[in-house]
């Protein structure tokens, strides 16, 4: 089946996402079938971008009616993700741009985030295993949360390096998201 | 970011009035936390409760907050959302901080 053609893409605020809308609507629209969404997103990697962009993704996410809990999943991984880039990949005397895709799949949110920075070390994302929590205050851990908790609420990890790009993939469980693909058939 | 300090049944608690803790605002939360405590003895409470985000950069600020209290000193925290109450637990910082309900539940008047 060809992809559904209400798949938009957002954030830029284009024009035209109009027109589309009630066409092809699925004839047995119950709980599980899922509205598709594509975002495509470029921003400059800074923090206060990578808030502004936060907010568009759950703009954009809206059509999909998730649970708090999974804009909150969503957001907090996004967030963890992109800091990262900003942080670690571009130093702030060569900031450089971020690009971030989403898309929507039977099996969740896939995600994909570039950037031309510098590579990850060791080639390869961070464990990002639990910090063991010190017994004494002084030495508590500030900081090393942010992989822990993208690969505790994500899954499938991919990082690659071609050229000078470096692309992060993950998927993100939705927990009701036994989503119906569009053009899937009907259960 | 704005903070405020207010004086609950003889606690200082501190009320973070943003919907973020997040990497833009991290390393000035906690600054703006070590200068409004600077005065504080004892328990200190941090009221979250108009607060929906916060990331890894947040909760680092959040400990890194703590650490800098004088010695004597407690931080709480109050009034966790959902989403803020989950990155606690994730990470297991729930167990490093003591979390109450709301503001009021932390600061029970002598007479309880």
């Amino acid at each position: 089946m060809p992809n559904d053609p209400r798949s938009r893409t957002v954030g830029r605020p284009g024009p035209d996402r109009s027109g589309e809308e009630g066409r092809r609507l699925p004839a047995r629209a119950g709980p599980r079938v899922r509205a598709a969404v594509r975002l495509q997103l470029s921003f400059p990697g800074t923090a206060l971008s990578v808030r502004k962009v936060l907010q568009t993704v759950r703009t954009g996410l809206e059509p999909l009616a998730l649970d708090p809990e999974e804009t909150g999943t969503i957001e907090l991984v996004l967030a963890e993700a992109l800091n990262n880039v900003v942080e670690h990949a571009y130093p702030p005397e060569a900031r450089g741009w971020i690009t971030l895709n989403c898309h929507i799949a039977p099996d969740g949110l896939h995600v994909s985030i570039r950037d031309k920075g510098r590579p990850m070390p060791d080639g390869g994302p961070p464990l990002g295993q639990t910090a063991p929590l010190p017994e004494t205050l002084d030495t508590l851990p500030e900081g090393g949360f942010g992989w822990f908790l993208i690969r505790d609420l994500s899954r499938d990890i991919r990082y690659s390096r071609q050229d000078d790009t470096n692309e992060l993939c993950f998927r993100i469980n939705l927990h009701r998201a036994e989503a119906t693909a569009p053009g899937d058939p009907a259960p | 970011m704005q903070l405020t300090m207010r004086k609950l049944n003889g606690v200082d608690v501190v009320g973070v009035l943003a919907e973020r803790i997040d990497a833009a605002v991290a390393i000035r939360f906690k600054d703006e936390v070590r200068a409004i405590t600077s005065q504080s003895r004892g328990r200190v409470v941090l009221d979250l409760s108009r607060v929906d985000f916060i990331d890894s950069s947040g909760l680092g600020a959040i400990v890194a907050a703590m650490k800098q209290l004088d010695g004597q000193a407690a931080l709480d925290l109050a009034g966790l959302q959902p989403n803020v109450d989950r990155v606690f637990r994730l990470t297991r910082m729930d167990t490093v901080f003591a979390i109450h309900a709301t503001a009021e539940t932390a600061c029970p008047t002598h007479a309880q």
